[in-house]
Protein backbone atom coordinates (compact mmCIF):
# COMPACT_ATOMS: atom_id res chain seq x y z
CA UNK A 1 0.00 0.00 0.00
CA UNK A 2 1.27 3.53 -1.13
CA UNK A 3 0.18 4.87 2.01
CA UNK A 4 2.17 3.29 4.25
CA UNK A 5 5.34 5.31 5.07
CA UNK A 6 7.37 2.58 7.17
CA UNK A 7 6.83 -1.28 5.98
CA UNK A 8 8.59 -3.77 8.11
CA UNK A 9 8.40 -7.02 7.06
CA UNK A 10 8.91 -10.55 8.83
CA UNK A 11 12.12 -8.71 10.64
CA UNK A 12 14.83 -10.76 12.01
CA UNK A 13 17.90 -9.92 13.56
CA UNK A 14 20.00 -11.76 15.07
CA UNK A 15 23.87 -11.45 16.78
CA UNK A 16 25.53 -14.60 16.57
CA UNK A 17 23.69 -16.95 18.43
CA UNK A 18 21.91 -14.61 20.16
CA UNK A 19 18.05 -13.86 18.53
CA UNK A 20 17.12 -10.59 18.97
CA UNK A 21 14.51 -9.66 17.11
CA UNK A 22 12.04 -12.73 15.74
CA UNK A 23 9.56 -12.36 12.39
CA UNK A 24 8.36 -8.60 13.10
CA UNK A 25 5.98 -7.14 10.97
CA UNK A 26 4.28 -3.90 11.10
CA UNK A 27 2.86 -1.59 9.02
CA UNK A 28 3.15 2.61 9.75
CA UNK A 29 0.98 5.05 8.14
CA UNK A 30 1.72 8.72 7.04
CA UNK A 31 1.61 10.63 10.18
CA UNK A 32 0.60 7.98 12.22
CA UNK A 33 2.42 8.04 15.50
CA UNK A 34 3.31 4.67 16.83
CA UNK A 35 5.14 3.79 20.33
CA UNK A 36 6.99 0.71 20.37
CA UNK A 37 7.39 -0.30 24.05
CA UNK A 38 8.49 -3.56 26.02
CA UNK A 39 11.11 -4.56 28.37
CA UNK A 40 14.69 -3.06 28.91
CA UNK A 41 16.79 -4.96 27.04
CA UNK A 42 14.49 -6.82 24.29
CA UNK A 43 15.71 -5.33 21.27
CA UNK A 44 14.10 -2.16 21.09
CA UNK A 45 16.85 0.14 19.80
CA UNK A 46 17.62 -2.66 17.42
CA UNK A 47 14.13 -2.10 15.91
CA UNK A 48 14.80 1.00 15.65
CA UNK A 49 18.25 0.84 14.08
CA UNK A 50 16.76 -1.37 11.73
CA UNK A 51 14.22 0.96 11.02
CA UNK A 52 16.40 3.98 10.44
CA UNK A 53 18.50 1.88 8.09
CA UNK A 54 21.56 2.14 10.29
CA UNK A 55 21.64 -1.67 10.79
CA UNK A 56 20.69 -4.53 8.21
CA UNK A 57 18.21 -7.36 9.12
CA UNK A 58 19.26 -11.21 9.60
CA UNK A 59 16.14 -11.85 7.22
CA UNK A 60 12.83 -9.58 6.34
CA UNK A 61 13.15 -6.47 5.27
CA UNK A 62 12.23 -2.89 5.92
CA UNK A 63 10.98 -0.29 3.60
CA UNK A 64 10.60 3.65 4.56
CA UNK A 65 9.88 6.28 2.38
CA UNK A 66 10.90 9.16 2.45
CA UNK A 67 13.59 11.21 4.74
CA UNK A 68 14.19 9.79 8.15
CA UNK A 69 15.34 11.84 11.33
CA UNK A 70 16.77 10.00 14.85
CA UNK A 71 16.92 11.55 18.33
CA UNK A 72 19.01 9.28 20.06
CA UNK A 73 19.03 7.87 23.59
CA UNK A 74 22.70 9.85 25.00
CA UNK A 75 22.82 13.12 24.66
CA UNK A 76 23.33 13.32 20.79
CA UNK A 77 24.19 17.84 20.73
CA UNK A 78 27.26 18.52 19.56
CA UNK A 79 28.66 20.59 22.82
CA UNK A 80 31.18 22.51 21.07
CA UNK A 81 28.73 24.28 19.09
CA UNK A 82 26.32 26.85 20.35
CA UNK A 83 22.07 26.00 20.88
CA UNK A 84 21.92 27.91 17.28
CA UNK A 85 24.63 25.86 15.20
CA UNK A 86 23.36 22.57 16.79
CA UNK A 87 19.74 23.65 15.66
CA UNK A 88 21.05 24.69 12.01
CA UNK A 89 23.12 20.81 11.49
CA UNK A 90 19.21 19.75 10.80
CA UNK A 91 19.21 22.88 7.74
CA UNK A 92 22.36 21.65 6.09
CA UNK A 93 20.80 20.50 3.24
CA UNK A 94 18.40 23.50 2.69
CA UNK A 95 20.29 25.65 -0.19
CA UNK A 96 18.37 28.92 0.52
CA UNK A 97 20.60 30.31 2.80
CA UNK A 98 18.09 33.01 3.71
CA UNK A 99 15.30 30.23 4.06
CA UNK A 100 17.33 28.47 6.33
CA UNK A 101 18.15 31.62 8.62
CA UNK A 102 13.88 32.31 8.81
CA UNK A 103 13.36 28.28 9.56
CA UNK A 104 15.89 28.74 12.39
CA UNK A 105 14.31 31.64 13.98
CA UNK A 106 11.31 30.04 13.52
CA UNK A 107 12.68 26.89 15.34
CA UNK A 108 13.70 28.98 18.29
CA UNK A 109 10.14 30.58 18.19
CA UNK A 110 8.63 26.90 18.45
CA UNK A 111 10.24 25.62 21.17
CA UNK A 112 10.98 29.17 23.17
CA UNK A 113 14.76 29.03 23.41
CA UNK A 114 15.03 32.36 21.50
CA UNK A 115 18.10 34.01 24.71
CA UNK A 116 19.49 30.63 24.61
CA UNK A 117 20.62 30.79 21.04
CA UNK A 118 24.47 31.37 21.82
CA UNK A 119 24.41 29.11 24.65
CA UNK A 120 26.60 25.94 24.37
CA UNK A 121 24.38 22.60 25.31
CA UNK A 122 26.23 21.98 29.17
CA UNK A 123 24.72 25.22 29.77
CA UNK A 124 21.44 24.07 29.74
CA UNK A 125 18.97 21.80 31.50
CA UNK A 126 18.63 18.09 30.20
CA UNK A 127 14.61 19.32 29.02
CA UNK A 128 16.55 22.47 27.63
CA UNK A 129 18.25 19.99 25.75
CA UNK A 130 15.64 17.72 24.64
CA UNK A 131 13.63 20.44 22.69
CA UNK A 132 16.84 22.05 21.01
CA UNK A 133 17.59 18.12 20.05
CA UNK A 134 13.46 17.99 18.99
CA UNK A 135 14.20 21.11 17.12
CA UNK A 136 17.50 20.16 14.81
CA UNK A 137 15.35 17.09 13.75
CA UNK A 138 12.05 18.29 13.10
CA UNK A 139 13.79 21.67 11.77
CA UNK A 140 14.31 20.60 7.90
CA UNK A 141 11.40 19.28 5.89
CA UNK A 142 11.59 15.68 6.66
CA UNK A 143 8.94 12.42 6.54
CA UNK A 144 10.09 9.69 9.58
CA UNK A 145 10.83 11.09 13.38
CA UNK A 146 12.53 8.40 15.10
CA UNK A 147 12.72 8.56 19.17
CA UNK A 148 14.81 5.87 21.03
CA UNK A 149 13.68 6.92 24.21
CA UNK A 150 14.46 10.73 23.47
CA UNK A 151 13.19 11.89 27.71
CA UNK A 152 14.91 8.90 29.65
CA UNK A 153 17.17 10.66 30.98
CA UNK A 154 14.97 13.36 32.53
CA UNK A 155 13.27 13.66 35.87
CA UNK A 156 9.42 13.04 36.12
CA UNK A 157 8.12 16.43 35.49
CA UNK A 158 10.34 17.12 32.77
CA UNK A 159 9.60 14.29 31.30
CA UNK A 160 5.71 14.80 31.23
CA UNK A 161 6.56 18.85 30.26
CA UNK A 162 8.26 17.42 27.03
CA UNK A 163 5.97 15.26 26.05
CA UNK A 164 3.24 17.81 25.79
CA UNK A 165 6.24 19.97 23.90
CA UNK A 166 6.53 17.03 21.44
CA UNK A 167 2.74 16.73 20.70
CA UNK A 168 2.49 20.16 20.24
CA UNK A 169 5.33 20.41 18.19
CA UNK A 170 4.01 17.60 16.01
CA UNK A 171 1.15 19.82 15.25
CA UNK A 172 3.15 22.27 13.57
CA UNK A 173 5.41 20.17 12.22
CA UNK A 174 3.61 16.54 11.28
CA UNK A 175 5.90 13.50 10.45
CA UNK A 176 4.87 10.16 10.80
CA UNK A 177 6.63 9.06 14.44
CA UNK A 178 7.77 5.94 15.85
CA UNK A 179 8.94 6.24 19.74
CA UNK A 180 10.83 3.12 21.05
CA UNK A 181 10.50 3.67 24.96
CA UNK A 182 10.21 1.82 27.99
CA UNK A 183 7.60 4.52 29.45
CA UNK A 184 4.30 2.88 29.37
CA UNK A 185 2.62 6.32 30.32
CA UNK A 186 4.99 7.83 27.61
CA UNK A 187 3.80 5.52 24.88
CA UNK A 188 -0.15 5.68 26.46
CA UNK A 189 -0.14 9.59 26.67
CA UNK A 190 1.40 9.85 22.96
CA UNK A 191 0.78 7.51 21.14
CA UNK A 192 -1.67 6.36 17.79
CA UNK A 193 -0.90 3.09 18.37
CA UNK A 194 1.06 1.29 20.95
CA UNK A 195 2.94 -2.15 19.86
CA UNK A 196 4.05 -4.07 22.80
CA UNK A 197 6.97 -6.34 22.48
CA UNK A 198 7.95 -9.15 24.66
CA UNK A 199 11.16 -10.70 26.06
CA UNK A 200 14.07 -11.45 24.24
CA UNK A 201 13.99 -12.72 21.51
CA UNK A 202 11.33 -9.87 20.88
CA UNK A 203 8.28 -10.57 18.97
CA UNK A 204 5.15 -8.61 19.02
CA UNK A 205 2.56 -9.56 21.79
CA UNK A 206 -0.07 -6.99 21.45
CA UNK A 207 -1.21 -4.18 19.66
CA UNK A 208 -3.63 -1.52 20.58
CA UNK A 209 -5.35 1.74 19.47
CA UNK A 210 -5.90 4.79 20.98
CA UNK A 211 -7.89 7.14 19.31
CA UNK A 212 -8.36 10.56 22.05
CA UNK A 213 -6.25 13.53 20.02
CA UNK A 214 -3.35 14.16 21.58
CA UNK A 215 -2.36 16.32 23.59
CA UNK A 216 -3.69 14.04 26.26
CA UNK A 217 -3.94 13.97 29.79
CA UNK A 218 -2.12 11.68 31.82
CA UNK A 219 -5.02 10.83 34.01
CA UNK A 220 -7.52 10.39 31.01
CA UNK A 221 -9.42 6.78 31.44
CA UNK A 222 -8.33 5.91 28.05
CA UNK A 223 -4.57 6.49 29.11
CA UNK A 224 -5.13 4.47 31.91
CA UNK A 225 -6.89 1.72 30.33
CA UNK A 226 -3.90 1.44 27.93
CA UNK A 227 -1.73 1.48 30.53
CA UNK A 228 -3.40 -0.86 32.51
CA UNK A 229 -3.79 -3.42 29.52
CA UNK A 230 0.02 -2.97 28.92
CA UNK A 231 1.04 -3.94 32.42
CA UNK A 232 -1.28 -6.55 32.33
CA UNK A 233 0.05 -8.07 29.33
CA UNK A 234 3.71 -7.68 30.58
CA UNK A 235 2.36 -9.73 33.49
CA UNK A 236 2.83 -6.55 36.45
CA UNK A 237 -1.14 -5.61 36.66
CA UNK A 238 -3.76 -8.38 36.89
CA UNK A 239 -7.39 -7.79 35.73
CA UNK A 240 -8.61 -5.71 38.81
CA UNK A 241 -12.31 -7.04 38.22
CA UNK A 242 -10.66 -10.82 38.83
CA UNK A 243 -8.15 -9.40 41.56
CA UNK A 244 -10.79 -7.90 43.41
CA UNK A 245 -13.29 -10.40 43.52
CA UNK A 246 -11.87 -13.79 44.72
CA UNK A 247 -12.83 -17.07 42.76
CA UNK A 248 -13.82 -20.04 44.93
CA UNK B 1 28.21 25.31 49.72
CA UNK B 2 27.61 28.64 48.72
CA UNK B 3 31.08 30.21 49.80
CA UNK B 4 31.25 33.37 50.09
CA UNK B 5 32.90 35.26 47.68
CA UNK B 6 36.48 35.98 48.67
CA UNK B 7 37.89 39.92 48.65
CA UNK B 8 39.90 40.74 45.62
CA UNK B 9 42.74 41.17 48.87
CA UNK B 10 43.77 37.91 48.37
CA UNK B 11 45.21 38.09 45.04
CA UNK B 12 48.31 39.81 47.14
CA UNK B 13 48.86 36.57 49.19
CA UNK B 14 51.22 35.18 46.42
CA UNK B 15 53.33 38.32 46.34
CA UNK B 16 53.57 37.97 50.10
CA UNK B 17 54.40 34.60 50.14
CA UNK B 18 57.32 35.71 47.62
CA UNK B 19 58.47 38.08 49.67
CA UNK B 20 58.23 35.76 53.04
CA UNK B 21 60.55 33.87 50.41
CA UNK B 22 63.11 36.98 49.80
CA UNK B 23 63.21 37.83 53.65
CA UNK B 24 63.86 34.23 54.99
CA UNK B 25 66.60 33.99 52.15
CA UNK B 26 68.14 37.58 52.67
CA UNK B 27 68.24 36.20 56.64
CA UNK B 28 69.52 33.27 56.03
CA UNK B 29 72.71 34.56 53.79
CA UNK B 30 73.37 37.37 56.46
CA UNK B 31 73.73 34.99 58.89
CA UNK B 32 76.45 33.70 57.05
CA UNK B 33 76.13 29.94 57.74
CA UNK B 34 77.21 29.09 54.04
CA UNK B 35 80.22 30.38 52.40
CA UNK B 36 79.00 33.35 49.75
CA UNK B 37 80.26 31.52 46.86
CA UNK B 38 77.76 28.73 47.61
CA UNK B 39 74.92 30.80 49.21
CA UNK B 40 74.55 34.10 46.84
CA UNK B 41 72.76 36.88 48.68
CA UNK B 42 69.48 38.47 47.20
CA UNK B 43 71.64 41.97 46.62
CA UNK B 44 74.41 39.93 44.65
CA UNK B 45 71.61 37.59 42.72
CA UNK B 46 69.69 41.66 41.82
CA UNK B 47 73.38 42.20 40.40
CA UNK B 48 73.71 39.83 38.85
CA UNK B 49 70.66 40.16 36.53
CA UNK B 50 71.78 43.26 36.17
CA UNK B 51 75.02 42.51 34.69
CA UNK B 52 73.33 39.61 32.64
CA UNK B 53 70.46 42.10 30.98
CA UNK B 54 73.59 44.54 29.94
CA UNK B 55 75.44 42.55 28.45
CA UNK B 56 72.25 40.87 26.34
CA UNK B 57 73.74 37.66 27.55
CA UNK B 58 70.28 36.97 29.38
CA UNK B 59 67.60 38.03 26.12
CA UNK B 60 70.10 35.83 23.76
CA UNK B 61 69.75 33.15 26.13
CA UNK B 62 65.81 33.36 26.38
CA UNK B 63 65.18 34.03 22.66
CA UNK B 64 67.91 30.61 22.05
CA UNK B 65 65.90 27.81 24.64
CA UNK B 66 62.55 29.82 22.71
CA UNK B 67 63.36 28.44 20.00
CA UNK B 68 64.05 25.19 20.31
CA UNK B 69 61.39 24.43 22.37
CA UNK B 70 58.98 26.29 20.07
CA UNK B 71 60.29 24.44 17.22
CA UNK B 72 60.89 21.00 18.55
CA UNK B 73 57.32 21.30 19.96
CA UNK B 74 55.64 22.73 16.55
CA UNK B 75 56.81 19.86 14.97
CA UNK B 76 55.68 17.40 17.61
CA UNK B 77 52.24 18.81 17.65
CA UNK B 78 51.97 18.94 13.86
CA UNK B 79 52.75 15.45 13.86
CA UNK B 80 51.46 13.79 16.80
CA UNK B 81 48.29 14.96 16.78
CA UNK B 82 47.35 13.19 12.97
CA UNK B 83 49.05 10.52 14.05
CA UNK B 84 47.15 10.65 17.24
CA UNK B 85 43.67 10.99 15.06
CA UNK B 86 44.71 8.21 13.26
CA UNK B 87 45.34 5.56 15.51
CA UNK B 88 41.88 6.31 17.84
CA UNK B 89 40.32 5.93 14.34
CA UNK B 90 42.30 1.91 13.73
CA UNK B 91 42.10 -0.91 16.23
CA UNK B 92 44.74 -2.23 13.89
CA UNK B 93 46.81 0.71 14.17
CA UNK B 94 46.32 1.25 17.87
CA UNK B 95 47.42 -2.70 18.62
CA UNK B 96 50.14 -2.47 16.85
CA UNK B 97 51.64 1.16 17.29
CA UNK B 98 50.21 1.76 21.09
CA UNK B 99 52.96 -0.45 23.19
CA UNK B 100 55.66 1.33 21.00
CA UNK B 101 54.35 4.90 21.50
CA UNK B 102 53.94 3.87 25.44
CA UNK B 103 57.61 2.33 25.39
CA UNK B 104 58.87 5.80 24.32
CA UNK B 105 56.58 7.89 26.04
CA UNK B 106 58.10 6.12 29.06
CA UNK B 107 61.41 5.99 28.67
CA UNK B 108 63.19 9.58 29.72
CA UNK B 109 64.08 11.82 26.98
CA UNK B 110 67.29 12.78 28.68
CA UNK B 111 68.50 9.15 27.75
CA UNK B 112 68.87 10.10 24.24
CA UNK B 113 71.02 12.81 24.90
CA UNK B 114 74.17 10.78 23.59
CA UNK B 115 72.73 9.80 20.62
CA UNK B 116 71.58 13.51 19.63
CA UNK B 117 75.15 14.88 20.33
CA UNK B 118 76.28 11.76 18.38
CA UNK B 119 73.67 12.57 15.12
CA UNK B 120 73.30 16.18 15.33
CA UNK B 121 76.60 17.54 16.86
CA UNK B 122 76.01 20.59 19.04
CA UNK B 123 73.38 24.14 18.86
CA UNK B 124 69.66 23.56 18.08
CA UNK B 125 69.23 20.55 16.45
CA UNK B 126 70.10 18.48 19.22
CA UNK B 127 68.00 20.05 21.58
CA UNK B 128 65.41 20.68 18.96
CA UNK B 129 65.07 16.50 18.84
CA UNK B 130 65.41 15.80 21.94
CA UNK B 131 62.23 18.41 22.68
CA UNK B 132 60.20 16.55 19.96
CA UNK B 133 61.07 13.10 21.37
CA UNK B 134 59.85 14.73 24.52
CA UNK B 135 56.32 15.75 23.48
CA UNK B 136 55.71 13.82 20.37
CA UNK B 137 54.67 10.61 22.34
CA UNK B 138 52.69 11.80 25.17
CA UNK B 139 50.77 14.24 22.17
CA UNK B 140 50.11 10.86 20.22
CA UNK B 141 48.67 8.99 23.24
CA UNK B 142 46.19 11.78 24.56
CA UNK B 143 44.94 12.50 20.99
CA UNK B 144 44.22 8.69 20.24
CA UNK B 145 43.00 8.01 24.30
CA UNK B 146 40.73 10.83 23.11
CA UNK B 147 39.52 9.98 20.09
CA UNK B 148 38.94 6.18 21.70
CA UNK B 149 36.51 7.92 24.00
CA UNK B 150 34.72 10.07 21.90
CA UNK B 151 30.47 8.85 22.39
CA UNK B 152 29.62 7.14 19.43
CA UNK B 153 26.33 9.38 19.15
CA UNK B 154 28.51 12.11 18.26
CA UNK B 155 29.58 10.12 14.41
CA UNK B 156 25.38 8.90 14.49
CA UNK B 157 24.24 12.31 14.55
CA UNK B 158 27.11 13.51 11.98
CA UNK B 159 26.14 10.58 9.72
CA UNK B 160 22.40 11.36 9.91
CA UNK B 161 23.10 15.24 8.76
CA UNK B 162 25.69 14.62 6.34
CA UNK B 163 28.99 14.82 7.26
CA UNK B 164 31.68 12.32 5.29
CA UNK B 165 35.46 12.06 5.20
CA UNK B 166 37.62 15.00 6.01
CA UNK B 167 34.69 17.14 7.02
CA UNK B 168 33.53 14.13 9.67
CA UNK B 169 37.15 14.51 10.85
CA UNK B 170 37.44 18.03 10.96
CA UNK B 171 34.27 19.40 11.71
CA UNK B 172 33.58 16.43 14.56
CA UNK B 173 36.53 14.64 15.78
CA UNK B 174 38.93 17.32 16.26
CA UNK B 175 36.53 19.27 17.76
CA UNK B 176 35.79 16.66 20.16
CA UNK B 177 38.81 16.41 20.99
CA UNK B 178 40.11 19.56 21.20
CA UNK B 179 39.58 20.02 25.12
CA UNK B 180 41.74 16.87 25.53
CA UNK B 181 44.71 17.74 23.53
CA UNK B 182 44.71 21.37 24.68
CA UNK B 183 45.09 19.62 28.08
CA UNK B 184 47.85 17.57 26.93
CA UNK B 185 49.66 20.38 25.00
CA UNK B 186 49.83 21.87 28.32
CA UNK B 187 51.62 19.03 30.51
CA UNK B 188 53.89 18.36 26.99
CA UNK B 189 54.35 22.11 26.91
CA UNK B 190 55.84 21.81 30.14
CA UNK B 191 57.86 19.02 30.16
CA UNK B 192 59.74 20.20 26.93
CA UNK B 193 60.73 23.42 29.10
CA UNK B 194 62.03 20.87 31.37
CA UNK B 195 63.82 19.02 28.86
CA UNK B 196 65.86 22.06 26.80
CA UNK B 197 67.59 23.23 29.86
CA UNK B 198 68.99 19.90 30.25
CA UNK B 199 69.66 19.00 26.18
CA UNK B 200 71.32 22.53 26.53
CA UNK B 201 72.96 21.69 29.32
CA UNK B 202 75.07 18.73 27.81
CA UNK B 203 74.77 19.78 23.84
CA UNK B 204 74.27 23.62 23.62
CA UNK B 205 76.69 26.67 23.57
CA UNK B 206 74.28 28.66 23.91
CA UNK B 207 70.96 29.52 26.10
CA UNK B 208 69.15 29.21 29.26
CA UNK B 209 70.38 25.59 30.00
CA UNK B 210 74.18 26.08 28.88
CA UNK B 211 73.85 29.40 31.27
CA UNK B 212 72.69 27.55 33.63
CA UNK B 213 76.57 25.05 33.27
CA UNK B 214 78.24 27.84 32.60
CA UNK B 215 77.62 29.78 35.61
CA UNK B 216 78.16 26.91 37.53
CA UNK B 217 81.62 25.99 36.03
CA UNK B 218 82.44 29.80 36.59
CA UNK B 219 81.06 29.23 40.48
CA UNK B 220 78.84 32.46 39.90
CA UNK B 221 76.14 31.29 41.76
CA UNK B 222 75.02 34.49 42.04
CA UNK B 223 74.17 34.09 38.13
CA UNK B 224 72.94 30.79 38.64
CA UNK B 225 70.14 31.83 40.42
CA UNK B 226 69.29 34.44 37.95
CA UNK B 227 69.14 31.87 34.91
CA UNK B 228 66.73 29.58 37.93
CA UNK B 229 64.51 32.29 38.07
CA UNK B 230 64.44 33.28 34.93
CA UNK B 231 63.72 29.65 33.66
CA UNK B 232 61.10 29.03 36.15
CA UNK B 233 59.15 32.69 35.02
CA UNK B 234 59.31 31.62 31.20
CA UNK B 235 57.86 28.00 32.20
CA UNK B 236 54.76 29.96 34.02
CA UNK B 237 54.54 32.17 31.56
CA UNK B 238 54.17 29.41 28.83
CA UNK B 239 51.39 27.57 30.72
CA UNK B 240 49.32 30.85 31.32
CA UNK B 241 49.40 31.24 27.69
CA UNK B 242 48.27 27.19 27.50
CA UNK B 243 45.56 28.09 30.06
CA UNK B 244 44.66 30.86 28.04
CA UNK B 245 43.64 27.91 25.05
CA UNK B 246 41.32 26.27 27.44
CA UNK B 247 39.13 30.00 27.87
CA UNK B 248 37.92 29.72 24.08
CA UNK B 249 34.19 29.20 24.13
CA UNK B 250 34.22 26.25 22.04
CA UNK B 251 36.15 23.82 24.38
CA UNK B 252 34.70 25.07 27.27
CA UNK B 253 32.16 22.00 27.63
CA UNK B 254 35.00 20.14 28.03
CA UNK B 255 36.26 21.53 31.10
CA UNK B 256 32.59 22.44 32.94
CA UNK B 257 31.04 19.26 33.36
Amino acid sequence: MSDNVVRVEGLTRSFGALLVLDDISLEIGRGEFVAVVGPSGCGKTTFLNLVSGFDRPTSGQVTRAGVVRMVYQQDGLFPWLTVAENIALGLRDMRDEREAERQLAEMFVLIGLEEFANHYPHQLSGGMRQRVELARALAAPSDILLLDEPFSSLDYLTRLRMRDELARLLTERPRTVVLVTHDIEEAAQLADRIVVLTERPARISRELRLDVPRPRELTHPEVVAAVHGILMDLGIERDAERSAVPGP
Amino acid sequence: MNEEPLPSRVHLLPVAVALAVLVVWAGLSALGLFPRTVFPSPRAVAWGFVEELRDGRLFNDVVASLFRVATGFALAVVLGCPLGLWIGHHARAKIALLPAVNFFRNLSPLAWIPFAVLWFGIGDPPAIFLIFMASFFPIVLATSAAVANIPSVYFRVAQDYGFRGVEMLTRVTLPAVMPQIITALRVTAGLAWVVVVAAEMLAGRDGLGFAVWDARNGLRTDLLVVEMIVIGSIGVAIDRLLVALMRVRSVRWGYER
